[in-house]
Order: structure tokens, then C-alpha cells, then sequence
């Protein structure tokens, strides 16, 4: 029988290795599919065009599908995620100049989130007390973990993006030179652009996505939900294969491969030093010594490659919260159609793999390697924390983001800027 | 819809492909063209320009940064209306039923540029409207909780009832001409200044 055949995008970025090495390291036609793979330049190509059907699955940001199934894309639009590519490897990376300008402020040369964040509120503060325009950070797209995880990481010390700081959208190949040229203060971008920003002098790495929220998913399988009905198992199939590049991807011994392929001009084309580097997972702190990032770039293991929903509905939560959506009980059913554990169970349920026995998991509960239940008892899943402490439970999603916006609002009323336009007349009650 | 020359950006790096589009919106009467080939400054010319509709390539590799800076800008609240060179019929049609607020146009039949056109003005109004109607709801129940918080502080600080509490916020509002939501949010924050901030 021939091969299915798979129109697969992906964006040139480190993490989309397991579409990579699914397609060419033998492992899709292992199980009888076989991918075109096509090199996008934007997310918002990748999201529309398999909206339009261009392409049948794609490498995309984690929150993306959701939101373009929750509306808020362009086009009406259906997706299901039935694979995560790992833990991805984000890096919040600030303007040298103003590090310098904070050193007296007295933080700390690691990448630890907490010290960092409140050295560089000191220094929002200054920065607001000389009159200046609240700090420009880059973000690589609405809809992304980066900036999710960066106004949370934020706001966190109640500096508040769209008042205290403004995001602006760049692709992460251009954030290093914009952080050089002063158009950025700073950035939240998957790797090698933070260890790019600090070779060329530009930028220090404040912290990272593993520090923010531990675990945490970067990049997906989007896969067009009508082309996936028709396709079972073609899909499947995908699946594993993906599932099997992902942990040739985690595996150190691959790492120098790993690299080659990435590298190629027809993929990041540049970096290969930095590529190799960030596949060791150490990264330079401000102090200018390597520190090795635990939970980091992980492709594989502890559960990372599983769709947890509770993931999708941490994301959801964030887009209420930033407003990008209203609260509507609604969502939950978009969330289910969308994230879909069931298939990556159902994909690898003959396999060795070892699968939680849930679909969802409280994040922040974990702060230990801990055995949890599993199809073969020996699962054990590692830390999944937010840096704070906060608790999500996806039992209680409207508590939580109730609680959010309300600490949101009332460092509102701390801050000496006006909060932005006004809104309406006089509510009747 | 009512015929009149509508004003029409073009956001496109392809200037051949730019034209042709150029061409069809023409020849269905609307004259007033302007094309964008590069992104530097393109939020403050579109704001200058003040087009009525936007074509963009659905492949442009700008596309996350305009779409996110349409999305941010008030001034630039347009319907867009996206183009793609490859499409077969199935695609077409894909784009059709997944047409919201934008439209897929086949790029290089100019005959077609004004069936989207209108089209992607159309959608875009319908969109606007129920958005709108959304921020006006959110603001309202913003609004309402916080006047609902500083009702709450009344209750409790002065032992009134919940009418009085409100009349007691309606009259300062009217007696120092502010709105009532305002005096809420003041009412709030000195009750927070007071309470020494928690």
C-alpha cells in the first residue's frame, strides 16, 4: 500500500525538530505515511492555511489552535492538537544597556525569575518616575506561550501589560537586532535568539519558560479537524511517528545530528554553535557563566509529549484574563474538541509507552519527581510549577481567573498612570 | 450595500501580483489605490491613508506583526481581505465557509477582486458590530462589580442598606458632577489607603 501522503508547515525554529526528524529520520514512513514538509514564515501562514486546507498539519505555537477555534483568527476555523513537541525553550531577554542601568539595583547573576523580577520592577519604576513611555517587549505572536507566560512572569509584580509595558509582535529571528538597534527593551523568544542577543553583545537572559512555569508546553501537532476525520489512521500513524522522533530528539546521543539537520540552509540556516549549545541546556546568566536549565528544550519523558488539558485550559484562562476573550462557560466544550489526549492514547495504547491515567493534572501541585498513576505503573512526572507558587486547578477555572483579574485590577490603583481610555456612560442598576 | 469608490490598501511585497489586484479593484471603479511593498512605518501611513478595506497576502512573512498591530490599533479597526496565488477549488471553498472577518481572494483573477471585495466589507461590518456589542458588555460589568465592591465597602463601614449605599454614591456623583463609576473607583481606592493596603 503507498504512503499516505501529509502536507506538514513548520516554522524554522529549534523545537520544530520532531516534524523534522519524523519526516527524515525514517520514522513517518515507518508507519506508512509519508510528509511534504513546507517552510512557513509566520504563524498566522501556518494558522491559515491549514484553515484553508494548504496544509493538513503543522507545527504551531500551543495556544494557537485554541484560539483560532475560540474565534480569534481571521477565518472560522477548526483544529485539534493530538501531540505536544515538549517543554520548548523560551528566554525572557533584556536590553544590555538597561541590565546595566539595574546592577545597582543588586540582582543576582543567575537566571533566577524571582530576584530578576523584582530588580527589573525597581527599575519600571525609575523608569516611570523619569517619565518615560512604559518598556517595549518583544513577543513572537499574540497567541503564543511566550506571551502568556511573559504577562504572567510580569504582571506577577504588578506591572501590567498594555500600561506598564507594551508588547509588540516580531518574528524571533529579528528580536536580537531590534533589542540592538533600541527599538526592544527586551523579549520573550524560543532559543537560539537569547543566546544570539547575548554572543552579539545585545541582550542578557533574565530567566526562562522553565524557570516561569515548569513543564510547561511550547509547540504542538495543529492538525486540520476535517482532514484528520477522514484520516484516522494516516493520523495515528503520525502520531507515533512523532512520538518516536520526539525521543531521538531528547536523547543527548542524537544531539550533534540533531544540529546538522537543524542548521541546514533549508531549515534555521545560522547557529549552529548556538543550536548545539542550547541542546546541551545550559544558558548564560547575566553573569556570564553557563547555567544548566532543568526542564528545559525537553523533547521527551515525564509525560511532556501528552496532550494535558489542563495545559489548554491554563491558556484560556490567560486569554480571559488579558481580554482577548470574555468568559463564557462555553469554552470548556471548544477545549475538549480541541486538545484530544483520547488520540494520543489511542495512538500509542499497543506501544511500551507508560500513559497517565488522567487527562488533566493540577499545575503547581508537583515540586518533586513524583510517581503517578500510569498504564505500566512507572510514570513519574517532574515538577510543574509556576514560579509564584500560585496553584492552577482546572477544577476551579473561573475562581482562578477571578482572581487574576482582580489582583490585575487592584494594582491598578497603585500605579500614578492613568489606566487608559475610558469606557462608557453611567451603568443603571 | 451602497456603491461608492471605497479607498483600498495593499500590503504586498510582490509588486506584479500587487498590480494585478490593483488592476481588477480599478476596472470595478474603485480608483483610489495605495500599495504597501515594506512593513517600517506601515501603522502610521495606514493611519494616514485611512483605507476602507485592506488586501494582504495570506503569505506575507509580516503577517503576525500586522496582525498584531491591527489588532492593538484603534485607528486601524478595517476589514481585511487576504489573497492566496495557489488555490484549487476545494480550498476555495474551505475559505469561503472559514470567511469571518476576512476573505480569501484567488490573487490573480482580477474579474473576482470585487465580489471580495464587497464581500470582506460585509463580513467586516457584521463582525465589527457583534465586537463592539462585546466590549460594551465587558465594560459594563466591569463597572458594575466595582460599584458593587464600593457598595459593599458603604454596607460594611457605615452600616447601610444596599439602596441607600447606592443613593449614597448616586448623590456625591450628582452633587460633584462626576460619573458614578468614578466616585466608586475613589471611594475604593481610599478604602484601600485607609485600610493600610492589603
Amino acid at each position: 500500500m503507498p504512503d499516505v501522503s501529509i502536507n506538514a508547515g513548520f516554522v524554522p525554529l529549534l523545537d520544530c525538530a520532531p516534524l523534522l526528524i519524523a519526516a527524515r529520520g525514517g520514522f513517518a514512513q515507518s508507519e506508512g505515511v509519508a510528509l511534504t514538509l513546507s517552510r512557513e514564515t509566520s504563524w498566522a501562514t501556518i494558522r491559515d492555511r491549514l484553515s484553508i486546507a494548504h496544509l493538513d498539519v503543522a507545527h504551531a505555537l500551543a495556544p494557537l489552535p485554541l484560539a483560532a477555534n475560540l474565534g480569534l483568527g481571521p477565518l472560522g476555523t477548526s483544529m485539534i492538537v493530538p501531540i505536544c513537541f515538549g517543554t520548548g525553550a523560551n528566554t525572557v531577554t533584556l536590553a544590555r544597556s538597561h541590565w546595566d542601568a539595574m546592577r545597582d539595583l543588586g540582582p543576582p547573576g543567575d537566571l533566577d525569575p524571582n530576584t530578576h523580577l523584582q530588580a527589573l520592577r525597581a527599575w519600571f519604576g525609575k523608569q516611570r518616575d523619569e517619565q518615560r513611555p512604559p518598556p517595549v517587549f518583544g513577543i513572537v505572536h499574540p497567541h503564543s506561550a511566550h506571551r502568556y507566560q511573559l504577562a504572567y512572569w510580569l504582571a506577577s509584580a504588578g506591572l501590567i501589560p498594555g500600561r506598564d509595558v507594551d508588547f509588540m509582535v516580531l518574528p524571533p529571528a529579528l528580536m536580537p537586532q531590534a533589542l540592538a538597534s533600541g527599538r526592544i527593551d527586551g523579549f520573550c523568544a524560543g532559543e537560539p535568539w537569547g543566546a544570539a542577543a547575548v554572543a552579539s553583545g545585545s541582550g542578557v537572559i533574565l530567566t526562562t519558560n522553565a524557570h516561569i512555569w515548569r513543564g510547561s508546553p511550547e509547540k504542538v501537532l495543529a492538525v486540520n479537524a476535517t482532514w484528520a476525520e477522514g484520516h484516522t489512521e494516516a493520523l495515528l500513524g503520525l502520531v507515533r511517528a512523532i512520538d518516536r522522533a520526539c525521543a531521538w530528539c531528547d536523547d543527548p546521543a542524537n544531539a550533534q545530528d540533531l544540529t546538522k539537520v537543524l542548521a541546514d540552509s533549508d531549515v534555521i540556516g545560522a547557529h549552529a554553535d548556538l543550536i548545539g549549545r542550547s541542546l546541551t541546556r545550559a544558558l548564560p546568566g547575566p553573569d556570564g557563566t553557563l547555567h544548566p536549565v532543568e526542564g528545559f528544550l525537553r523533547f521527551a519523558g515525564s509525560a511532556v509529549n501528552f496532550p494535558w488539558v489542563s495545559h489548554a485550559q491554563w491558556f484560556a484562562s490567560q486569554m480571559v484574563r488579558w481580554g482577548d476573550l470574555a468568559p463564557d462557560a462555553l469554552h470548556a466544550d471548544t477545549i475538549a474538541a480541541t486538545w484530544r489526549p483520547d488520540i494520543y492514547r489511542a495512538a500509542l495504547a499497543d506501544g511500551p509507552a507508560d500513559l497517565p491515567m488522567a487527562n488533566a493534572k493540577v499545575e503547581g501541585a508537583l515540586r518533586h519527581d513524583t510517581a503517578v498513576g500510569s498504564s505500566r505503573g512507572r510514570l513519574h512526572l517532574a515538577p510543574d510549577g509556576f514560579f509564584d507558587g500560585r496553584v492552577f486547578d482546572p477544577d476551579d477555572v473561573a475562581g482562578y481567573t477571578a482572581a487574576l483579574r482582580a489582583a490585575d485590577a487592584a494594582a491598578k490603583h497603585d500605579a500614578p498612570q492613568d489606566p487608559g481610555p475610558d469606557v462608557g456612560h453611567d451603568v443603571g442598576l | 450595500m451602497v456603491e461608492k469608490a471605497l479607498r483600498v490598501a495593499i500590503v504586498d511585497a510582490n509588486q506584479i501580483r500587487a498590480s494585478i489586484i490593483e488592476e481588477g479593484l480599478k476596472e470595478a471603479g474603485h480608483t483610489d489605490v495605495t500599495m504597501f511593498a515594506t512593513v517600517p512605518d506601515i501603522l502610521r501611513r495606514l493611519v494616514d491613508v485611512d483605507p476602507d478595506v485592506i488586501f494582504i497576502d495570506l503569505e506575507n512573512p509580516n503577517r503576525d506583526e500586522l496582525e498584531y498591530m491591527f489588532q492593538v490599533s484603534r485607528a486601524i479597526k478595517r476589514p481585511v481581505a487576504m489573497f492566496v496565488d495557489q488555490s484549487d477549488r476545494a480550498s476555495i471553498e474551505a475559505a469561503i465557509e472559514a470567511g469571518v472577518s476576512a476573505y480569501i481572494v484567488d490573487g490573480l483573477k482580477k474579474e473576482r477582486v470585487k465580489a471580495i471585495l464587497d464581500m470582506a466589507v460585509s463580513r467586516f461590518h457584521a463582525f465589527d458590530r457583534l465586537q463592539r456589542e462585546l466590549e460594551v458588555a465587558r465594560g459594563e460589568l466591569a463597572q458594575r462589580k466595582t460599584i458593587d465592591r464600593a457598595k459593599a465597602v458603604l454596607m460594611r463601614s457605615r452600616g447601610m442598606s444596599e439602596p441607600d449605599a447606592y443613593a449614597a454614591l448616586r448623590k456625591t456623583a450628582m452633587d460633584q458632577n462626576r460619573r458614578i463609576i468614578d466616585v466608586a473607583e475613589s471611594l475604593l481606592i481610599a478604602s484601600d489607603l485607609l485600610k493600610g493596603g492589603d
